[in-house]
Formats: C-alpha cells, structure tokens, sequence
C-alpha cells in the first residue's frame, strides 16, 4: 500500500508541476474533500480553507477559472514529496499522512519557498485506481505569499 | 535623499489626482504612522467573540505598534502597547491566548494588570538588603501605552488618541447601518489566513474602494456569466470621505446586456459555464437584495459579504512597499450545517486564493513596480467625476476620491 501511495503522489504532483491542471481532478473521487488550510486553523478545528471543494465539478471549475479567468503572473510549482505514512485503514479506505514542500518559480526567475506541510489523504479504491476522497492540505504556516493559484 | 513630510507639496486641490512618491517615500510613510494609525482614528483590533472571558487576550497592531487587545476584569475590552516599560520587549508572545489577571514580560518578569499598567517589578526593594529599584521609582509613572477602544457589531477597534469621535459618530449613521446590517449577531470565526502582498498599503486600500476595477479585473463573474458592472448597486461614501459601502444588487434584468461586448472587453464571452453552479446557491440572510457588499472603515478594515461568504480583512502595513492582510472567515454562532457548508463552498470567491480577489493580492505589487521611476507623475483618479459623493452606479472611483480627501486631511496635505 505504501508503495501505491506513494505514486499516486508521485503522479499527482507531476500533474501539477507539469501543468497539466486538466488531469488533477481525475485523482478525486467524486464527491470529494479538497482544502487547503495551515496547521493553527487545523489545530483549532477551524474548517475554513482558501481553496474548499466538495465535489470534481468544483476541481474543474478551480482549473477553468485559472485557465480562462483568474489574473496573476506565470508561475509554476516544484513538489518534492516525502514519504507517505500509512496511519489508517477501515472499510477499505486508507488513511495517510505526507509531508511536501512547494517551490514557486515566477516568470522572472525568482524561486522561493512558497509552502510547506503535510497532506492529510482519506484513499479509495475506484475502478481499479487509487482516488482521493479527502485531501486536506495543512499548510504549517497560515501566511501565503502574495497570492495562491495553482493548487498545492 | 529624502526630503521630509512638510517639505512634500501635495500637487494641486482635485481629488482626482494622486502623486506616486505617496507609495514608496519613507518619510511621508513614517508620518502616516504617526498621523493616522497613532493618530485620531479608529484601528480595527480583534473581534469581540476572541475575547470571551476576562484575561482573553489577542496580539496585534496598530499601525506598526504592537498591541495587546484583552478582556478585563469587569468585561471591559482594554488595549495597550505590547512593550514592557523596562527594557522593551514584547509582553505578550502568542497570536492569542488566555492569561488570568496578569501578562508577565519573560525578560525581567516585570508584571502588568490586565489595563495594561505595570504592577510588579522583580526584586524591586532587591535582593538580601541589596541592589533593587531606587526609592524614587513609581510604578504608576511607567507604562506601555495604553490605548482607547471601543465596540459595534462585535469589532473591536482601538485608538490613541483622545481625539478621535465616539465610534458611531466616526463612522457616520450610514456606513454604521450598512455595517450592522451584516454584522447584526454573534459570529463564529471559520478560519484565519495571512495574506503578505508586496505593496504599500494605500495601494490596497484603493483597491477595495475601487468599484470600477471589480469586474474588469476580477473577470469570474463575466467569463461565467454571474455578475457584471451593468447590474445595480452603487457606492456610499461617508461624509469625511473616509469610510464607504460598495454594493451588487441582484436584479436579474441585465443579462441581456451587451455593453461588455460592445466595448470589446475580454470579460465577455459565452463560451464558459460553471460544472458545478452550486458554488453560488445563495441564501438571502440580510433580508434584502443585496448580494455583494464591500465595506471599508479608515484606514485598516474591510468588512465583506460576497454572497454568503463573510469575513473581515484587516490592513497592517509593514514599511513602504510591504503589508499584511489579515482574514478572517466568520460565520454566525446560530448557523445550521448546511449554511456553514455554504460559506465554507462560497470562500472560494474570496481570500488569498479566491476567485475574484486572487488578483488583488498581485495587482498592488504591479504598481508599485509600475511607478518605481515615476514619484513626481501623478495617477488618474477621474471614473464619475472629481467629487467624493456617493454615486448609484460602480463605474466610478468616488470612494477611492473620498479616501484621498480623508487622507490629506490627517497627514495635513
């Protein structure tokens, strides 16, 4: 399982850093939980996220927003993903913990540090693929550098 | 070489006009701390529900002073400088916390009552019959400065100076009601994120008063087909010019217009529909039509209702060319689970990553790049006219007009 969790990461944060925004709700099942929040709000059991989605249509609508809508300067991410722990298994989901940092590139060549923490991951079995029924994103600082687009 | 404040010449009357150097000048920077954050204004602080209980305490600033906001024994709200008397450490360390009847300085355990006036002082008459403070020293002469506050709506906002008028005459009775109107009953706080933007805070400020800008900028509501300038609504400016009430009524009879179109702006086109329409089931809550309605209090907070998604944004300037912007989500405590699950969906319209205020977060930052050679040009302040009145319509700059006209009269231009 550990091996699976892994590249499902593997992939998932490939499909990000390559800007292929298109296939990241396809790593969700649907209904699904995608928030990205930072550990204070977590700790304190406060749900509000600056990215919320409870569905693969609202996955959808976050990436055709940035592509057709949202205004900010090209940028990309570069994930570099820990290893996964598997804390959790019922009912055929597994529960896992893994820790990621972002590095965000802008146009101009400036690289920075632009987040850091753990996602948070309920995984199930979906048509033969592991999907994400819940990926909360506890980012361990609550400060965002100017604006967050591209999800983490 | 920077010339001072005085020296600095407002260049002519209108309102209309504004000089770059206003964005990046430290000294006028260093006056506007002074003037206006210190000065007789009224500082958004902390909400009144983070302060249940006597000894509840929040940190934050006023301008760039540090300040302690916390409940007192008699469930009065104080507030005073976060600056221990003696040496100038921060009293408080946390963001918030809980500290019975006393805030004690870690560096020389200097205590403090929750007033914030100093009560203790370690080893005062000294040690085995030596050292210790001199007799002359009185501790009701050394203190951190202690600040005014007052409450509406379960804000909390604080102030230093003797000066600055009762709260409700401060924000005049219109810009009050318009806040009540949100702000009518106990909220809940549903998350809080700190949003660093590399501009000055003004150039945020301007920002939020900018009714022309929304739906040029912030091209969601257009490209989906939501919300455009050609609906109703207008902008409230207080009298002062200093606070305003920006408002979206729905009225659902201009979809058919096609003034978006005709003048060629990429906002138009109908190719695009949300997946999942939900994110906009709205429920009218405030017993009117009003379905977005931005509010400023001069000169650190804003106060939104987007829909269903509410929150209060708080302007911390951080020196010239850098500030913070603090958020807070809120709910209402009488919230059932389905409205909670509504503002949690609808937040993704606003915030730091919100799909018609992501671009404010970068917009400030074009600027003041955009003027870096430009301090003696002057920008176009001209949308509705030359005037800070209010207006019924949201293709106009009157409430960013207004904030210049509050501006120059605390800074003295």
């Amino acid at each position: 399982m550990l091996d699976r969790v892994s590249r499902l990461n593997a992939e998932y944060a490939r499909a990000i850093d390559d800007d292929r925004l298109e296939d990241w709700p396809g790593f969700f099942t649907d209904p699904c939980l995608y928030s990205i929040t930072s550990a204070d709000n977590h700790r304190q059991g406060m749900p509000a996220g600056v990215i919320y989605a409870d569905s693969t249509g609202m996955l959808k609508d976050r990436v055709a927003a940035l592509r057709e809508a949202n205004v900010y300067e090209r940028q990309s991410y570069r994930h570099v993903v820990g290893l996964p722990a598997i804390v959790g298994e019922r009912d055929g989901a597994v529960r896992a913990e893994t820790p990621f940092l972002v590095v965000r590139i802008m146009r101009d060549g400036t690289m920075a540090l632009f987040a850091t923490g753990r996602y948070l991951d309920t995984l199930v079995e979906e048509a033969g693929a592991l999907r994400f029924r819940e990926r909360v994103v506890v980012c361990d600082s609550s400060r965002i550098d100017t604006l967050l687009a591209i999800p983490l | 070489m920077s010339t001072s404040p005085e020296r600095r010449e407002w260049p002519g009357a209108t309102l209309a006009r504004v000089p770059y150097w206003v964005y990046g000048d430290e000294d006028n920077y260093k006056a506007e701390l002074r003037r206006i954050f210190e000065g007789p204004v009224w500082n958004y602080v902390a909400l009144e529900s983070d302060l249940a209980r006597t000894g509840d305490y929040r940190t934050t600033f006023v301008g760039e002073m540090p300040v302690v906001v916390v409940r007192g024994e008699a469930g009065e709200i104080h507030a005073f400088e976060n600056r221990c008397s003696h040496r100038g450490a921060l009293i408080a360390l946390d963001d918030s916390g809980s500290t019975g009847k006393r805030f004690q300085c870690v560096y020389h355990a200097w205590s403090y009552d929750l007033r914030g006036a100093l009560v203790g002082v370690a080893f005062e008459k000294g040690a085995n019959g030596k050292g210790g403070m001199p007799e002359s020293f009185c501790k009701a002469d050394h203190g951190p400065r202690q600040l005014r506050t007052a409450t509406i709506g379960g804000l909390v906002f604080a102030s230093l100076s003797p000066a600055a008028p009762p709260i409700e005459e401060y924000l005049g009775e219109a810009v009050r009601s318009r806040l009540l109107r949100v702000l009518g009953r106990p909220v809940q706080v549903l998350g809080r994120f700190v949003q660093a933007l590399p501009n000055n805070w003004k150039l945020y400020v301007e920002n939020v008063k900018d009714t022309y800008h929304a739906s040029l900028l912030h091209t969601f509501f257009s490209t989906f087909h939501i919300t455009r300038l050609t609906q109703g609504g207008g902008v409230l400016v207080s009298p002062d010019g200093a606070h305003h009430a920006s408002s979206t009524i729905d009225r659902g009879d201009d979809r058919v217009s096609t003034a978006y179109r005709d003048q060629g702006i990429r906002s138009e086109s109908d190719r695009y529909r949300l997946t999942d329409p939900s994110l906009l089931d709205t429920l009218k809550e405030f017993g009117d039509d009003i379905q977005l309605q931005i509010l400023t209090v001069f000169p650190n907070l804003v106060v939104q209702q987007v829909y269903n998604a509410l929150a209060v944004r708080q302007v911390l300037p951080k020196g010239p060319g850098a500030m913070e912007l603090h958020w807070t989500y809120l709910g209402f405590a009488d919230d059932t689970a389905e409205m909670r699950r509504r503002r949690l969906r609808q937040a993704n319209l606003v915030g730091p990553a919100g799909y018609v205020s992501m671009e404010d977060g970068c917009v400030g930052g074009f600027v003041q790049r955009g003027v870096a050679a430009a301090e003696d040009t002057l920008s176009v302040v001209n949308m509705g006219g030359e005037g800070a009145e209010s207006q019924d319509t949201r293709a106009t700059e009157a409430a960013v007009r207004g904030f210049w006209k509050a501006y120059r009269a605390y800074m003295g231009y």
